[in-house]
């Protein structure tokens, strides 16, 4: 079959590869319809996980058509068309058995390994680095999917692939950052990053009550897009001296009562503290840029909420852990737990709250994945979200 | 520390560090670091890596030195269906996959054999010496092992619903000497690794009914040159070298 795989920093190639088997009791191998290049698949392209290996394939957002099983599946059948959330869970251990899927204790084969760098292992990723459990990813013709049962959202046929795609992983991801701020009438959340989980973070936080959103970005087009779908007021950081003050004199100098960063370990910035963080990472001194998180803590109200969803892997340097002390601020992040929100999401989109297709602004064939990497890593010809038809 | 041993760890420290340097990852850095320590150790003859690794040593009157081992690990299983499996000793090759195999002589006698670094393997006999059904099992090696051993597994209930804690302490005269488990350590190949390795197999297959792989998944064509990731390749080792370093190591 046709697969994406990872050769070195800014190297992937659509290569032949062997089809996947069933391996375990649990497994079901799937024929993938449609699947996307994340903001996360930035992260191994650009070459911030060292754990990855020449040849490993990518690719976490992807659905399909169930086409074989292994002897334990029960829920599933040959034909079902399914999304498959991008975090692995058993359904049986105690994280999982209390809703917090990203955390399953039971579906890391590198368990040890994770845990020399985390003190603990958590639920594996499909392509997503042998830190995270060295699972050949989605961005392929067929992917084989351990824990069939437990993760696969069946869809209805009234959908397009295009409409549910996201629930494999951006719409809950930005849906939970927004639940993560336990919005309260009047509330204003301000969203760092306006890439595709923005978007969804964006329009979530509407859909949850939130009184006004404020998109953060420099992207024109992704601004224009905030404020389209989600009557978002924004700032183009790269127009405004100082993002923390221009976030006060909006918010009545109260600051936001939420803050979301949806930009992770990679955020650019043009400050001096940013050209500190890009010299220490690029020494190997820090493994994450966190310009954004650094804003949000200043900017947000006392007694307010982070809540991150853009990824950090390893260390961050000079933060103001004093400001957050002294507001009384309350941190959630992590990975998303996806299997909570497929099916309440579902109904949304069921119900024509949310289409999320609106993000999509490319479709290419799997052939050119290599091509679609370099645009969507470059934000060129105003991408947003790449889909890839195998 | 003997001259043998220092030597020994010297030569493996050296190859860690490089291959550590070579990887040029975390992973690899690890390495390089565990590499140094070793070397160090070798040089001086101190062992800092004891500690840093977690390594008990334990002064003995016969044979100089024994190291301890103690996991535990949260089960979301009850403590009968756990101790039921354990009990069972010809289950416990599918939870560690170092144990070759294990026979059942008798109720209570058993013979192992399992893998040990760098491609040896160990045999020995073991009997259980105590057991309470739900709580606890000990078991001893016989005179006459390759690896004297001692151990016990216990199982309790742990609170609020959360299932079982199983505990495994066990106590072992490491082969090649005290060293010669640092390295294996570094390696993967060590009892502590194992062991913890073995424990959450035992979950994962009570708790799921599989171990998670990705052993024959498809991957990209790989590029010519990559490290093989074994300093010893097992298969070059012959079966008479194995032979020779047992009687050495009993010589020495
Ligand atoms: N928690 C999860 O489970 C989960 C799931 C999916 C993605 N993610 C993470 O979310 C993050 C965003 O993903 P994406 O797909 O939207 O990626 P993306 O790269 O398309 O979007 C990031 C956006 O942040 C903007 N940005 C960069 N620096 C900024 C700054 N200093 N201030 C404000 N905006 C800035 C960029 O211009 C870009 O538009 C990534 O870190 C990704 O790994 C997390
Ligand atoms: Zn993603
Ligand atoms: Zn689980």
């Amino acid at each position: 079959m046709k697969a994406v795989c990872w050769y070195g920093t800014q190297d992937v190639r659509v290569e032949t590869v062997d089809d996947p088997h069933i391996l375990n009791p649990h497994d079901a191998i799937i024929k993938v319809t449609l699947t996307a290049i994340c903001g996360s698949d930035l992260h191994l392209y650009n070459g911030y996980n060292p754990s990855m290996k020449s040849g490993d394939i990518l690719g976490h957002e992807f659905m399909g058509e169930v086409v074989e099983i292994g002897p334990a599946v029960t829920s599933l059948h040959i034909g079902d068309r399914v999304v498959i959330p991008f975090a692995i869970a058993c359904g049986q251990c105690f994280y999982c058995r209390r809703q917090l899927w990203s955390l399953c204790d039971n579906t890391n084969p590198n368990a040890a390994m994770l845990e020399k760098v985390y003190q603990d292992s958590t639920a594996r990723l499909f392509g997503y680095s042998h830190l995270f459990g060295g699972y050949a990813g989605g961005q392929a013709e067929y992917v084989r999917v351990p824990f069939a049962d437990v993760g696969a959202l069946r869809v209805p046929p009234e959908f397009n692939d295009e409409q549910v795609l996201f629930l494999s992983d951006i719409f809950p991801t930005g849906y939970m950052a927004a639940e993560n701020c336990t919005i309260q009438t009047g509330d204003t959340v301000a969203v760092w990053g306006c890439g595709p989980v923005g978007q969804f973070a964006i329009q979530s936080a509407r859909l949850l009550g939130a009184d006004r959103v404020i998109a953060i970005d420099r992207f024109p087009e992704r601004l224009r897009m905030a404020q389209q779908y989600g009557q978002a007021d924004v700032i183009n950081y790269e127009d405004s001296d100082d993002v923390v003050d221009r976030l006060r004199s909006m918010t009545g100098g109260r600051g936001p009562d939420a803050c979301i960063d949806a930009v992770g370990m990679e955020a650019h910035g043009t400050t001096l503290a940013a050209w500190y963080d890009r010299v220490k990472q690029s020494a190997s001194l820090e493994t994450d840029r966190p310009i954004a998180l650094r804003e949000c803590i200043y900017a947000c109200r006392k007694g307010g909420t982070i809540s991150i969803p853009g990824v950090y892997s390893g260390f961050i340097d000079k933060m103001p852990f004093g400001a957050a002390f002294g507001k009384a601020l309350t941190f959630k992040m992590g990975q998303t737990h996806v299997h909570r929100y497929m099916r309440p999401l579902l109904e949304l989109i069921q119900r024509r709250a949310i289409d999320p297709s609106f993000l999509i602004t490319h479709r290419v064939p799997l052939s050119q994945a290599r091509e679609a990497y370099e645009m969507f890593c470059n934000k060129e010809d105003s991408c947003i979200k790449v889909v890839l038809t195998p | 520390m003997g001259d043998n041993e220092r030597l020994l760890v010297s030569l493996g420290g050296a190859a860690l560090l490089l291959r550590g340097l070579k990887r040029g990852d975390w992973a690899g850095l690890a390495a390089a670091a565990a590499g140094s320590g070793l070397l160090y150790m070798g040089a001086t003859g101190r062992n800092p890596l004891a500690q840093a690794f977690g390594i008990r040593f334990v002064e003995t009157r016969d044979c100089g030195r024994r190291v301890e081992v103690v996991k535990s690990m949260t089960i979301n299983r009850p403590a009968a269906e756990l101790f039921a499996f354990w009990r069972d000793l010809r289950n416990l090759p599918r939870i560690m996959p170092h144990l070759r195999s294990i026979d059942v002589i008798t109720e209570k006698r058993s013979h192992w054999i399992v893998d040990a670094p760098a491609g040896f393997t160990a045999e020995w006999d073991a009997e259980v010496v105590n057991e309470k059904p739900g709580t606890l099992i000990a078991w001893q090696s016989c005179d006459g092992s390759d690896v004297a051993n001692w151990g016990v597994v216990r199982f309790a209930e742990a609170p609020g619903g959360r299932g079982t804690e199983v505990m495994v302490e066990l106590e072992y005269e490491p082969l090649a000497g005290t060293a010669g488990v640092a390295l294996a350590k570094v390696l993967g190949e060590e009892p502590s690794q194992q062991v913890e390795d073995g424990l959450r197999h035992f979950k994962q297959i009570m708790e799921t009914g599989e171990v998670p792989t990705v052993e024959g998944q498809p991957r990209g064509p790989q590029p010519k040159t990559v490290w093989s990731g074994r300093l010893v390749p097992r298969s070059t080792v012959a079966p008479s070298r194995i032979i020779s370093l047992r009687k050495t190591r009993y010589l020495s």
